[in-house]
């Protein structure tokens, strides 16, 4: 062979390794990178064959890369064709990124998220899922959510997946699409759409308007019309739920009051103070169980709760009438200004024992609330309160009037001396009436820490209301403490959405003033003589 | 002995009546108890002229330091830890000797949350106990209540915690937040793309002065960045509401179509019922984050914080702030607590007035060794400037308008009830108390000026 041949041979030989060299140094590189951090199988994509696999591994090198235009593309193929595995890797990149390759992989990856948590067990994730995918507005997403709405069972989890992808439609280029879009949104009645509409509505009437910019304006125009309209339908309903909702915390806190004022005449200004104790109570039953029990059986901490703050408030009551108001009855300013000490050494006792900062953990079924309809949301502590105010009513009254223990203390409230003439053990009479008082102030404390706060304070909060109520309704009768606090819960409800809490209060309040002026024994005044 | 007729004389004799017998004569028990006590009190002033030349000698005469915080009442519940704050690091200077040498002596005063008798136990520590300076005060109106008497009584109140502004006293220093340090920066979070892009804003508060002038400046930093009208809402509650089901209802109908924000200036106990309220409503932090100015690790210790994760708080120091002097002050307060059977004990957390309390005590004891005395002007004169590595970072005083300077962090709430930093300002923010905002046309200055002057 001829040398210069062989040097041919040679020179396509190193050329041929050069080449091959730089293609192994590139992959190299790549994979370098891929597999610098921690190891992972690459199942998560399944049985998919190899050449989609690299074109994500493309992306995903891409995605790192100076030119926008490449990292956009690198993006959107990664939207089409990812999913969530590719997250942690997402991750890792952004960890070694600057600034502006974070802000760009963020978003990707919040959508990669949401897609996973389309198919998450829990409704509420999924839920949540659908409606950040509805406002990110990228078009990709909406085969997603097709695919997701097809097979998901709970209504609203549906309506939510709906509404985002008329969402993302209402922003598309296509003028029947965006009509479409806006009939849709109307039909579903979805508030989250109006502002977008008002903007093509704008869009539409102004004085440069387009043919199609105006049929989608006619189009958003009729769907605000509707939204609007169920609007105003939800929000009645809602208030009215509202008002029952505080009119069933007002009756609670009042029940026990209604009883010992009502029934006794005895100004108990450590009301307040027993709820507190009830609370108090819970919360130590919450501790328990988490100090003695395992963490799948804490939520029964709430019903075991419930006969621990009756006795517990009762036993307290019952302290209190035999030590304190046995020696004050029939002298209603003696007996006001000595529970209010009462009142005065429990708030410092319980600041002073417990410290100021206690958390009641609410139980997983009362947490969080249920739609029953378009922009009515229902929470189910309240649901719970408005049920147990009810049952503590129907409770009250088949004991008060349907039971002996019921008679003798009506007896003994009614005519004392006669009472005791028939043989009725009146001071036990007192004792009980007083304590049963008291376990109804604890079993409103119970149902509060769902509501609001567990402190030492919690007690003057409600001790006003309490009497308020009491008061309006008419001192000795129990119809009288629902019918005001009815009254007064769904008045408060209905001014506060114009005048703000702060005036709706005052409001109330100057009312209450100005109703008893004109019936100063309340709504359902006691007729007949005065025996006492 | 024979009876003797009283209206009888009786000639003296000799043996009648023998004192041997019958014991001691009043007279000398008289004479003998009278030297016993001569003799116990000249002992006690020798041995209190032995004590106060002792005293003397070494120079050791405490310096009083007053604390005027509420231990009992409706805010017992957060200045309880700032009285336990400042006796820890009264405990820690006198451990290393003192200032100038001489102890430390705490007078700790309790006004029970009532605001007119913060102002008589202020009158009581700087005319009957002659404190250097007094750690007090924690709500505005308790504040501006004590301010007539400090000033008329050339007092100094070290006061911790973040307030509304509009204020510059020569006799308060405040190691707190101004506005421009906490709720302007926090507005501007939220407005920028790393915040989130947030274009509604909801301002809700407490019906009481802090709330009613902080929303007053953030609607006029909104205005000024071209905010529309209509995307700015303002409501306000009494203190102890519970009821919030209406106001979630308007939220919720506010932040319909995403961009809102809820900049929270709710203080004390109806924070609970809202967050929960909130939650339970179906409102999520991504729909509408709460930014709050008035809550603490310290009232997180009191609330169920799974309604709260997510959402945000601006403050200028948090528990979980990664310097080692904080671990180290994280560690010495919890043991302090412990160690003293404080309620709580090791559970406790640190928060931003306790950290401003803490560096507090310390620019007071900087300031009375630079003057070298105790006196109000001098010790005054030795603060403005003066530098402290705080648990957060190091911290300045600025050089006339009797604030601090601090930084500024953006935390967001965690499960476990601390907070994780998500944004921090660039270095030491200047204190403004007259926000340019609302009054762009004054300043604060007792170095050039007699304080609160026109520019």
């Amino acid at each position: 062979m001829s040398t210069s041949f062989v040097c041919l041979v040679e020179a396509q030989f190193i050329v041929m390794i050069i080449s091959l060299g730089r293609t192994v140094a590139a992959l190299g590189v790549v994979g370098l990178f891929l597999f610098s951090g921690p190891t992972r199988t690459i199942a998560a994509d399944g049985p998919v064959a190899a050449p989609p696999t690299s074109s994500i591994e493309q992306a995903l090198t891409q995605v790192t890369s100076e030119d926008e235009s490449v990292r956009e593309a690198a993006i959107r193929l990664l939207i089409e064709q990812g999913d969530a595995s590719l997250v942690p890797r997402l991750e890792e990149i952004r960890a070694t990124a600057d600034r502006s390759i974070r802000q760009a992989i963020k978003p990707l990856m919040d959508l990669l998220k949401n897609r996973a948590k389309l198919t998450s067990p829990s409704a509420d994730v999924r839920r949540s899922a659908a409606t950040d995918l509805g406002s990110s507005g990228n078009p990709s997403v909406i085969p997603w959510l097709d695919a997701a709405m097809a097979n998901e069972p709970n209504k609203w989890v549906r309506y939510t997946m709906e509404e985002s992808v008329a969402l993302i439609k209402l922003a598309a280029d296509d003028p029947s699409i965006k009509a479409a879009a806006a009939d849709k949104l109307g039909e579903l009645g979805s508030q989250n759409a109006v502002p977008l509409m008002n903007q093509l509505v704008a869009a539409g009437t102004g004085a440069e308007a387009t043919e199609s910019q105006k049929m989608v304006a006619k189009a958003a125009v009729a769907a605000i019309d509707r939204i609007e309209t169920w609007a105003v339908w939800s929000n009645v309903i809602e208030t009215f739920f509202r008002g029952v909702s505080l009119s069933s915390v007002l009756l609670i806190m009042s029940l026990g009051l209604a009883i010992v004022f009502g029934l006794m005449g005895v100004i108990n200004m450590a009301h307040g103070e027993l709820m507190m104790v009830g609370a108090y109570a819970t919360f130590v039953t919450q501790q328990c169980f988490t100090a003695w029990f395992s963490a799948d059986v804490f939520d029964w901490y709430f019903p075991a709760a419930l006969p621990v703050s009756f006795l517990v408030a009762a036993v307290f009551g019952w302290v209190l009438e035999a030590t304190v108001i046995r020696f004050l009855y029939g002298r209603p300013l003696e007996t006001m200004l000595a529970t209010w000490g009462v009142s005065l050494v429990l708030m410092q006792a319980a600041r002073v024992y417990f410290g100021d900062l206690t958390a009641v953990v609410a139980p997983g079924p009362l947490r969080g609330g249920a739609q029953v309809m378009v922009g009515v949301y229902l929470p189910y502590n309240r649901i719970f309160i408005i049920a147990l105010s009810i049952i503590c009513v129907l409770g009250i009254y088949f004991t008060l009037f349907r039971s002996n223990l019921g008679l003798r203390v009506r007896a003994v409230t009614q005519n004392r001396n006669m009472s005791a003439c028939l043989g009725i053990p009146t001071r036990k009479v007192d004792s009980y009436t007083f304590a049963f008082g008291s376990g109804l102030a604890g079993i409103a404390g119970w149902a509060l820490t769902m509501v609001g706060n567990v402190d030492p304070g919690l007690g003057q909060n409600y001790i006003v209301d309490a009497f308020m109520v009491v008061v309006t309704g008419g001192v000795g009768k129990l119809a009288g403490t629902i019918v005001a606090s009815l009254g007064i819960g769904g008045l408060n409800k209905l001014i506060e959405p114009y005048s703000g809490a702060v005036y709706g209060k005052v409001f109330i309040l100057v009312l209450v003033i100005l109703f008893l002026q004109w019936r100063p024994a309340g709504l359902f005044a006691m007729k007949g003589r005065d025996v006492d | 002995m024979e009876t003797k007729k009283p209206n009888e004389a009786s000639p003296v004799e000799a043996d009648s009546v023998a004192p041997s017998d019958a014991g001691p004569s009043r007279r000398e028990l008289l004479v003998q108890g009278s030297k016993v006590a001569a003799g116990i009190g000249v002992a006690a002033l020798l041995g209190n002229l032995g004590n106060w030349a002792l005293s003397y000698a070494a120079g050791k005469e405490p310096i009083k330091f007053g604390v005027l915080h509420s231990l009992s009442g409706t805010m017992a519940i957060s200045e309880v830890s700032l009285r336990d704050t400042v006796l820890m690091a009264v405990e820690e200077i006198n451990a290393k000797g003192g200032v100038m040498g001489r102890p430390i002596e705490t007078v700790v005063v309790d006004p029970a949350s009532n605001w007119d008798l913060f102002a008589e136990k202020a009158k009581q520590l700087l005319l009957q106990d002659k404190v250097a300076v007094v750690f007090g005060c924690w709500t505005s109106v308790s504040r501006k209540s004590v301010l007539p008497v400090f000033e008329k009584n050339n007092g100094l109140l070290f006061y911790p915690v973040q307030y509304e502004g509009e204020e510059c006293s020569r006799n308060v220093f405040y190691t707190g937040a101004a506005p421009n340090q906490q709720a302007v920066p926090a507005v501007d979070y939220l407005m920028s793309k790393e915040g989130g892009g947030y274009t509604k804003y909801y301002l809700l508060g407490t019906d009481y002065v802090y709330p009613r002038t902080t929303n007053k400046i953030l609607r006029a930093m909104l205005l000024a960045k071209k905010v529309p009208v209509d995307r700015i809402m303002e409501e306000y509650t009494p203190f102890h509401h519970q009821d919030y089901q209406t106001i979630c209802g308007k939220i919720k109908k506010f932040a319909a179509g995403g961009g809102a924000c809820v900049i929270s200036t709710i203080n004390g106990d109806s924070n609970v019922p809202f967050y929960k309220e909130f939650a339970n409503q179906g409102l999520r932090a991504e729909d509408a984050p709460i930014m709050a100015f008035s809550v603490a690790e310290d009232e997180l210790r009191g609330m169920d914080t799974s309604a709260l994760v997510g959402h945000l708080a601006a403050w200028n120091y948090y528990q979980s702030v990664d310097t080692p002097q904080n671990k180290q002050f994280v560690a010495n307060f919890k043991a302090y607590c412990k160690k003293n059977n404080l309620p709580d004990g090791d559970k406790r957390v640190t928060d931003d007035p306790i950290e401003a309390a803490y560096f507090g005590v310390y620019i007071v004891k900087q300031a009375i060794e630079k003057a070298g005395s105790i006196e109000v002007d001098k010790v005054r004169k030795a603060v403005y400037g003066s530098k402290f590595l705080a648990p957060g970072g190091e911290i300045m005083m600025d050089a006339a308008n009797h604030h601090t300077y601090r930084p500024v962090l953006i935390g967001e709430i965690l499960a476990d009830g601390q907070f994780k930093v998500v944004s921090r300002s660039k270095g030491l923010v200047k204190p403004e108390p007259w926000s340019e905002f609302t009054n762009p046309d004054k300043g604060c200055d007792w170095i050039g000026h007699q304080g609160t002057y026109q520019k």
